[in-house]
C-alpha cells in the first residue's frame, strides 16, 4: 500500500496547475442556470481550451486525439481541475464520457474520424436517449421501435431523461430492432442527428424546477443505416462497453464537493449533535475518498477498478444525501430559500440515489454479481 | 501510488489466513484464548511485527485477518507492548478516577499496561489483588475480570508513547474490527445461499440480498479508511494522522457492529441462537468498540479537526 503519487504525476500536477492558473482567469462569468445557450457556449469553450491544451480526451487512445494518460494522472487532472474551480464537464459529459467511449471501441474507422474530433474540440455537444418512461431499470425492456427501409432506419418511439437533450446535435439512441427476440438481443445502437425531420425535444422540469433533461419525441424518424454502432441487435453489449472505460476516477469531482461543503458547514455548526453528525460525515467522505485512491490503483495496476468500482456509487450517493439533510437543519428555516446553494444542492441531488441506476439496482448488481447470490427470478417476455 | 496491498502484503495476509484456518477454526476459537494460542500466534510473528522490521499497513493486514476469525485474546496490547513488555500483555485505558475497571483475559496474563493521558505503566498481574471474575462477560470469548485497585506500576513511557499507542492501537483494532465486519458478511452470504425459504435460497430476495450487499460495501469503505490511516502512520508526510486514525476507528467500529447485527438477522431464528457463531462477531465488535476510542469520540474529535468559524 502506497499513497505516494509518482514523480511524473507530480510532474504532470505541477504543468496543469500552471496551466489552470494562467487559463481560468481568462474564462468569462459563468452564465445563468436556465441560459441553456450560454451553458452550451461556456462548457464548449472550455473544452475548446481543454483539447488545444492536450487535456481533452484526457483517458483517450492518441491515435483519436486523447492523451492516453494514467488511471492516477486522470485523477491528479480531477483534482486539480476541481480544486482550481474549473468549469464541470457539463454539456461535455455525454460525448466525452459516454457515446465518444462508445464509438472509439465499437464504431468503424469513418464513425470515429467523424465524430470523435468534434467532440474533443468542443464543436458537437451530444446527449443520451437510453431512459424510456416504460424502461427505466429495466433498460432492456424498451420499445422505441426502428425499421430498417432501404438505406434507413425508421424509428419511432419515446426516450426520457436525454441529458442536455435541448442543446445537443447527436443522441446516442439505443432502439428496438428485433422485437421477436428476448429483450437483450434485439437492441441496436444508433447515431442519432438530432436536426432530423420528426424530433420533437421538450425540457422536464425537475423538482429543482428547471432542468437539463429531456424528453425526445420520435415520429418517423429515418436515420441512416451508416449511424449503426456495432452489429445489428448487438446495442445492449455497446451500452455496456463504457464501464471498460471506468477507471475508478468516477465520482472525483463530487467527492471533493463534498468535503468543501463540510469545510463550509463547519465554519456555520455550532450544536454539539450536529457538529457530531458533522465529524461522522467528514469520516465518511475521507473514507470514500480513499477507497477511490484504491479504485484507481486498482485501475492501474490490474486494468479495472476491481470491488470497490461497484459500490462507490451506492456509498457516495447515499453519504451525499445525509449531508444534504443535515446542512438543511443546519440552516433550520433558512432552508426555506431554494435560492441558497445548500438548498438547492439538497434538492438537486435527490437524483444521485436514482440515476444512472437506483441504489436498489446497485444493491442487486453488488450481490448478484460480486457475492453471487441468485438472481430474483426473471419475468420472460415472449 | 498503488494503495492495492504489495505482493508481500498479499502473501502475509494469505499466510496469517491460512494460520488462522488451520490453527484457529470456530471449534477451538469458542474455547477462548490460552497459552498455548498465545505461542502459536508469537511464533508467527504477529506481536513481533514492528520488530521484524513491519509497518502499520502490515499490521493492518495481519489484525484484518485475525479479525475474520475473531480469534480471542489481548492481541493488540500484546502487540503494541512487544518491544516493552514480554509474555501476555493486557491493557487498559483508564481516565481519572474510576471507581473500577473492567481488565480483559485477566487470568491469562503475565502484565497488564495501564495506559492514561500522561503516561504508560507497567504492572505484574500477580500485583493486582483482589480481581473478580464477571459471571457472565457479554463477549464470552473474552472473560472480564473486575479490578477495584491497581498497584502503582513501573511507567515504561510518557506522553508520547501513550499518543503513539492510542493511534496505533485505534489502527490495529480498527483492522480486527474490518475483519469482523468481513466475517461476519461472509458467514450471512454462505448462509443466504444455503438457507431456503418459499422454495428458494433465501438470498435471492432482494429484501435479503440488499442487506448483505450493505454489508460488504460497509466493509469496504471501512477498509479503505483503516488502510488509508495505517498508511499515514506509516509515512506521516502524507496527511493528517489525527483525522485518519479517528475515521478508520470509527467507520470500522460501526461497520463491525452494523455487520455483526445484520448477520444475526439474516440468520433469522438461528442467528438468535449460541450454536450459530453470529452472535461471536457482533459481541466481539461491541466489545472492541470501547476501547482506543468508541464511535462517538471519534466523530467529536474529527469534528473538531474540521475548520472552525
Amino acid at each position: 500500500m502506497d499513497l505516494r503519487y509518482s514523480e511524473s504525476d507530480e510532474a504532470f500536477r505541477a504543468e496543469l496547475r500552471e496551466w489552470l492558473a494562467r487559463t481560468l482567469p481568462q474564462l468569462d462569468a459563468p452564465p445563468a442556470r436556465d441560459d441553456w445557450d450560454g451553458r452550451r457556449r461556456y462548457d464548449t469553450d472550455w473544452q475548446r481550451r481543454l483539447h488545444d491544451a492536450g487535456y481533452a480526451g484526457i483517458n483517450w487512445p492518441l491515435a483519436y486525439g486523447g492523451r492516453e494518460a494514467s488511471p492516477t494522472e486522470q485523477l491528479v487532472f480531477l483534482e486539480e481541475t476541481t480544486r482550481a474551480r474549473a468549469p464541470y464537464v457539463g454539456v461535455n459529459f455525454v460525448g466525452t464520457l459516454h457515446a465518444g467511449p462508445t464509438i472509439l471501441t465499437e464504431g468503424t474507422e469513418e464513425q470515429k474520424a467523424r465524430y470523435l474530433p468534434p467532440i474533443l474540440r468542443g464543436e458537437e455537444v451530444w446527449c443520451q436517449g437510453f431512459s424510456e418512461p416504460g424502461a427505466g431499470s429495466d433498460l432492456a425492456s424498451l420499445r422505441t421501435r426502428a425499421v430498417r427501409e432501404g438505406d434507413h432506419y425508421v424509428v419511432n418511439g419515446q426516450k426520457i431523461w436525454c441529458s442536455f437533450g435541448h442543446v445537443a446535435q447527436f443522441g446516442e439512441l439505443i432502439v428496438r430492432t428485433d422485437p421477436d427476440a428476448p429483450k437483450h438481443r434485439g437492441i441496436s445502437w444508433l447515431i442519432l442527428p438530432m436536426d432530423l425531420p420528426g424530433i420533437e425535444v421538450r425540457p422536464i422540469e425537475t423538482v429543482l424546477g428547471s432542468s437539463e433533461f429531456c424528453e425526445v419525441f420520435l415520429d418517423d424518424v429515418r436515420v441512416p443505416v451508416e449511424n449503426l454502432v456495432g452489429a445489428e441487435n448487438d446495442g445492449w453489449r455497446i451500452t455496456q462497453v463504457t464501464f471498460s472505460f471506468e477507471r475508478g476516477t468516477a465520482f472525483v469531482s463530487e467527492l471533493m464537493d463534498s468535503r468543501r461543503v463540510i469545510d463550509d458547514l463547519s465554519t456555520v455548526v455550532r450544536d454539539p449533535g450536529q457538529r457530531r453528525e458533522l465529524g461522522h460525515l467528514a469520516a465518511e467522505f475521507d473514507a470514500l475518498w480513499a477507497l477511490t485512491k484504491r479504485n484507481v490503483s486498482q485501475a492501474a495496476h490490474r486494468g479495472a477498478p476491481g470491488n470497490g468500482g461497484l459500490m462507490i456509487k451506492l456509498a457516495y450517493s447515499e453519504a451525499r444525501q445525509r449531508l444534504g439533510d443535515l446542512s438543511l437543519r443546519v440552516l433550520d428555516r433558512g432552508a426555506l430559500d431554494l435560492g441558497r446553494e445548500m438548498v438547492e444542492e439538497r434538492v438537486r441531488t435527490l437524483n444521485l440515489t436514482i440515476a444512472a441506476g437506483t441504489s436498489q439496482i446497485q444493491r442487486n448488481i453488488i450481490s448478484e454479481r460480486l457475492l453471487g447470490l441468485p438472481r430474483e427470478p426473471q419475468v420472460q417476455i415472449a | 501510488m498503488n494503495f492495492d496491498l504489495s505482493p508481500d502484503q498479499e502473501a502475509l495476509r494469505d499466510g496469517i489466513r491460512s494460520l488462522c484456518e488451520g490453527r484457529f477454526p470456530m471449534k477451538r476459537v469458542r474455547n477462548g484464548f490460552d497459552h498455548e494460542m498465545f505461542g502459536e500466534l508469537a511464533d508467527a510473528g504477529v506481536f513481533s511485527l514492528r520488530a521484524d522490521g513491519f509497518g502499520a499497513a502490515d499490521a493492518a493486514v495481519v489484525f484484518e485477518e485475525l479479525g475474520r476469525a475473531i480469534v480471542p485474546g489481548p492481541l493488540v496490547w500484546s502487540y503494541l507492548a512487544h518491544s516493552h513488555v514480554d509474555g501476555v500483555v493486557g491493557g487498559l485505558e483508564v481516565a481519572g478516577r474510576e471507581p473500577t475497571w473492567l481488565v480483559e483475559h485477566y487470568e491469562h496474563l503475565d502484565s497488564l499496561v495501564v495506559v492514561d493521558d500522561d503516561a504508560v505503566l507497567v504492572v505484574a498481574q500477580r500485583a493486582i489483588e483482589p480481581a473478580a471474575p464477571i459471571e457472565r462477560p457479554l463477549d464470552p470469548l473474552t472473560p472480564v475480570h473486575r479490578v477495584d485497585g491497581l498497584p502503582a506500576g513501573e511507567q515504561i513511557g510518557d506522553r508520547e508513547l501513550v499518543a503513539s499507542w492510542r493511534r496505533e492501537g485505534a489502527v490495529v483494532s480498527g483492522a480486527f474490527l474490518i475483519g469482523i465486519a468481513q466475517g461476519a458478511a461472509e458467514l450471512a452470504v454462505a448462509y443466504a445461499k444455503e438457507r431456503r425459504q418459499f422454495d428458494r435460497p433465501i438470498g435471492s430476495f432482494q429484501a435479503v440480498k440488499h442487506l448483505l450487499a450493505d454489508m460488504v460495501v460497509r466493509a469496504e469503505v471501512a477498509r479503505s479508511a483503516v488502510h488509508a490511516a495505517a498508511c499515514t502512520l506509516d509515512d506521516l508526510e502524507l496527511g493528517d494522522v489525527e483525522r485518519a486514525v479517528a475515521g478508520a476507528k470509527l467507520l470500522a467500529g460501526e461497520a463491525a457492529v452494523a455487520n455483526g447485527k445484520t448477520c444475526i438477522q439474516v440468520h433469522g431464528g438461528m442467528g438468535f441462537t449460541w450454536e450459530v457463531d453470529a452472535h461471536l462477531f457482533l459481541k466481539r465488535a461491541w466489545l472492541l468498540d470501547t476501547v482506543f476510542g468508541a464511535a462517538d469520540h471519534h466523530a467529536d474529535a474529527v469534528a473538531k479537526m474540521l475548520p472552525q468559524s
